[in-house]
């Protein structure tokens, strides 16, 4: 059995698996159930100072696709709207009932070195684990210059977390926002000021869809709609790509990352581990389906540790990262070419017009007595993966792995005319 | 012992007749049909379209059902299939688009469920107070169509679309031929057929004449004076007979008369046997039984002469049979009656066996207040023997466009050669409509130059 048991800039936890601050971590009620039902840790919902914010009636939206529910959500809702004294005398009791799970305390006040020296204190009494700044809120609050307002100059996170560092002792994580064009830039900025850790996605901005009827964007609020934070299952490539950038740049080298982004199952918390996650936090799936989802997280991660020989989650965090390398290091005298399995095509002709229609002519269509028989034109084949994509039938089309001699990379390429000369 | 007669109306309450006979596979919930449209594929050249005789787009009308695309969805349909509706609810769907469906390559009896999402579709254009089709501008070309069975009403549809004006005529009162008259009612329920008829009819320009007999009260060689063509869709009126000398007793009926007498009456006012036995294996055979066993007879017993598999009812329609309590009962051929004064007591089979033939000697009886036949229909050329028609193999000979032997008249439907379906019977009226406009068309067109 695989040892789950994290130690995260200094925190521990029982397992990697911590809930995101989000509204499942809002108050005692809903952490109390989540400890219960085995998660290892929660990042409280964002403390303010008081009087505490209102939240508005409407707060998701949610993308749908093809019957299945909530690949994306979006929302509304701004930080905790319960007064401090509520939050601070709850996440006490709690962190008291349940001493080895992590409580880490999301926190957003206003870009003020004395608004931050006041909270410090309070929430150090606690007991909590650690902090996390939130940097990362793109709706509502950065319009009051909070947030991913702070988030989006590296100026400001640099400044903000050092002013943490230097009024707590406990772990500072520095939650970055993705709605920057360069998310080393505030990465780097994190660490510059003393960062223990970063987390990271927080929510993208967007703008999950548009009433037809009330013409207006979706949630609509009394006739009208705001943009809002977007997670979900759909928004992981997004948090993955993002994670191995920090985890690859030689200037974040050792950083703990909490990995966020739609992790929804113990494979989706496998790949982030790989990229260089070394605890994931994890929201959508929790309120698509309930805590109980956790229980096959550490089952599911425990036993694919188990199958490939890796003993603890240091094993498996950052083992992807060497591996992800800009496109001019990638090997082209690579190839690949589709190979249909017969017995298990059902002829659905979804390979054939994707290729068709949309590739490289390079599978081939011909109508048998018993069902249609496509078959991959080797020739034409460009190795590009489609039709297996499309293909509706598991491991019907697989990608096979051509011969090849050699590496020969962009830069050295003979068709490169900036190519790198002897 | 005297002679028994128990045949009689009204076995079970009306409320208990109104729930057997209620619709045998109610329609899809808007839930229901968006999951099971996600389902489909979207397959290219799509094996399920092929399958259909009409040959409707069905990943396209799926797709647009996935998308909340009714008004799309019903198009797509019914400008294949303007019997889109019964053809969703009779079609044996096991044997044509949800046996090529891809799904059952991966789990076999698990095709998306094309039908009852055609259903879904067609109901909903149903209940929308517009025809989604427009008349083309009139021609002033006349067609006459002989027969409101589906061929006849498909033809119409298309030629009255293709701006003709039509007239239907048939020997009943009510158009409809077999969905009103010969299909099972709990598989047209809640008075289908009829709303089905009057939204086909509302595209305008087709007028309906029943009690109209060809051969009696009208001619083919009248028509062709007095229309620009003529479509027959006369489809099998003759029934086989068993051939028993005293097949003319009490209580032995053609199960075809059966079914048009229960499906034109009052249900609590339709005779049925205490005991019925059921001749035949189609799927008249499985109506007939079922609908006996439904107004209240206590024992059907199904009896066909080979194996269930070669039954032409589907296995579907065997099931459904069995579920509904009617006994199948396999290679067993009708040996003689028994008979008491004029009335039918019973019915003696000869055992049979693959490639054995039947034995006299091995034999068993069922007893039966009623006898009903159903081994097989039969076109009765006699209303257009005078005619220069081609008839071969019992059917009217017609080419690829639907025309007969004869200038002007086309044929299609049962009355034709290939599979007797409501869908093919769709298809054949539809396609000679399409080749009897682009004729009128043609001949239109020369004398526009002759006139010129």
């Amino acid at each position: 059995m695989a040892d789950l048991r994290t130690v995260f800039a200094g925190i521990k936890s029982p397992n990697p698996f911590w809930l995101a601050s989000a509204p499942p971590t809002d108050k005692e009620y809903n952490v109390r159930r989540a400890f219960q039902a085995g998660w290892g840790g929660v990042v409280w919902k964002t403390l303010g100072e008081d009087p505490p914010v209102v939240n508005l009636s409407s707060r998701y939206g949610a993308l749908g696709f093809e019957g299945r529910r909530l690949i994306g959500l979006n929302n509304i809702e701004l930080i905790s709207d319960r007064p401090l004294a509520t939050n601070i005398a709850e996440i006490k009791r709690v962190k008291r009932e349940f001493p080895d799970r992590a409580v880490i305390v999301s926190l957003m006040v206003p870009c003020e070195e004395d608004k931050w020296k006041a909270i410090l204190p309070i929430v150090e009494e606690t007991g909590a684990d650690g902090i996390e700044l939130n940097f990362g809120c793109p709706h509502g609050m950065s319009e009051r210059n909070m947030g991913a307002a702070v988030g989006q100059v590296p100026e400001y996170v640099e400044m903000v977390t050092r002013w943490c560092k230097q009024n707590t002792r406990m772990p500072v994580i520095v939650k970055l926002t993705p709605n920057v064009t360069n998310i080393l830039m505030p990465a780097r900025a994190a660490r510059a000021g003393g960062a223990d850790a970063v987390s990271l996605i927080n929510t993208i901005q967007s703008v999950i869809g548009v009433d037809l009827d009330a013409m207006a964007p979706m949630p609509v609020v009394g006739g009208k709609g705001t943009h809002g934070g977007y997670c979900g299952p759909a928004v992981k490539p997004i948090a993955l790509r993002m994670i191995g950038e920090i985890a690859r740049d030689p200037t974040m080298a050792g950083i703990p990352i909490s990995g966020i982004g739609g992790i929804s199952n113990w494979r989706d918390s496998a790949e982030f581990l790989a990229m260089g996650a070394g605890s994931l936090q994890v929201c959508t799936a929790a309120m698509h389906y309930g805590f109980r989802i956790v229980e096959d997280m550490i089952d599911g991660l425990s036993n694919w540790m188990d199958g490939k020989g890796y003993e603890r989650l240091e094993d498996v965090t950052g083992r992807a990262v060497s591996q992800f390398v800009p496109w001019n290091q990638l090997n082209m005298k690579f190839r690949t070419i589709a190979d249909i399995d017969q017995e298990a095509c059902v002829g659905c002709g979804l390979c054939h017009i994707a290729c068709e229609d949309t590739s490289h002519q390079a599978i081939s269509k011909r109508n048998g007595p018993d069902r249609r028989h496509y078959e991959v034109i080797e020739e034409e084949c460009v190795g590009c993966n489609l039709c297996a994509h499309v293909c509706p039938v598991d491991d019907c089309i697989t990608m096979v792995p051509q011969p090849f001699d050699g590496e020969l990379t962009w830069p050295e390429h003979p068709s490169n005319p900036h190519r790198i000369t002897a | 012992m005297g002679t028994r007669f128990d045949i009689a109306c009204g076995r079970l309450p009306e409320t208990v007749l109104d729930l057997n006979f209620a619709d045998a596979h109610p329609g899809l919930s808007h839930e229901q049909a968006a999951l099971e449209a996600d389902r489909c594929f979207y397959c290219y050249d799509a094996p399920c379209v092929e399958a259909c005789p009409t040959g409707i787009d069905i990943p396209r009308f799926i797709k647009a059902i996935a998308s909340d695309n009714l008004a799309g969805a019903s198009r797509t349909i019914l400008q294949s299939n303007i019997l889109g509706g019964s053809c969703a609810r009779v079609c044996p769907t096991e044997i044509l688009c949800e046996q090529k469906c891809v799904h059952t390559a991966i789990e076999a009896n698990h095709a998306v469920r094309i039908g009852a999402l055609q259903r879904f579709a067609t109901d909903w254009q149903m209940n929308q107070s517009a025809h989604p089709f427009q008349r083309e501008e009139s021609t002033g070309r006349r067609v006459a169509v002989v027969g409101a069975g589906p061929a006849g009403l498909a033809c119409a549809h298309r030629l009255a679309m293709r701006g003709h004006d039509v007239t239907i005529f048939d020997r009943h009162e009510a158009p409809g031929g077999l969905n009103q008259y010969g299909v099972a009612a709990y598989k047209l329920a809640d008075n289908f057929a009829q709303k089905e008829i009057d939204f086909l009819m509302s595209i305008g320009g087709i007028r309906f004449q029943g009690g109209a007999v060809l051969g009696q009260t009208l001619t083919l060689a009248g028509l062709r004076e007095s229309y620009h063509a003529v479509f027959l869709g006369i489809g099998l009126s003759g029934v086989r007979a068993l051939g028993f000398e005293n097949e003319g007793v009490e209580g032995v009926l053609d199960a075809v008369a059966f079914i048009e007498t229960l499906r034109s009456s009052t249900l609590s006012d339709v005779p049925v046997g205490r005991r019925v036995v059921v001749i035949g294996g189609g799927n008249t055979a499985v109506d007939a039984a079922v609908q006996a066993k439904c107004l209240g007879a206590e024992e059907v017993t199904l009896v066909y002469r080979r194996g269930a598999e070669h039954m032409s009812a589907t296995p579907v329609e065997r099931e459904w049979a069995q579920t509904n309590g009617v006994t199948l009962r396999f290679w067993a051929s009708p040996h003689h009656l028994l008979t008491d004064q004029g009335v039918v007591q019973g019915i003696c089979f000869a055992r049979g066996a693959s490639g054995k033939g039947y034995d006299p000697q091995d034999s068993f009886t069922l007893e039966a207040d009623m006898v009903l036949k159903a081994i097989g229909q039969v076109f009765v050329s006699d209303p257009i023997q005078n005619d220069q028609i081609l008839v071969e193999n019992g059917r009217i000979v017609v080419d690829g466009n639907g025309r007969t032997s004869m200038p002007g008249v086309y044929a299609g439907g049962d009355c034709t050669a290939g599979e007797d379906l409501t869908v093919a019977a769709v298809r054949d009226g539809r396609d000679a409509a399409e080749a009897i406009h682009a004729e009128l068309m043609v001949s239109s067109a020369e004398k526009d130059a002759v006139n010129g």
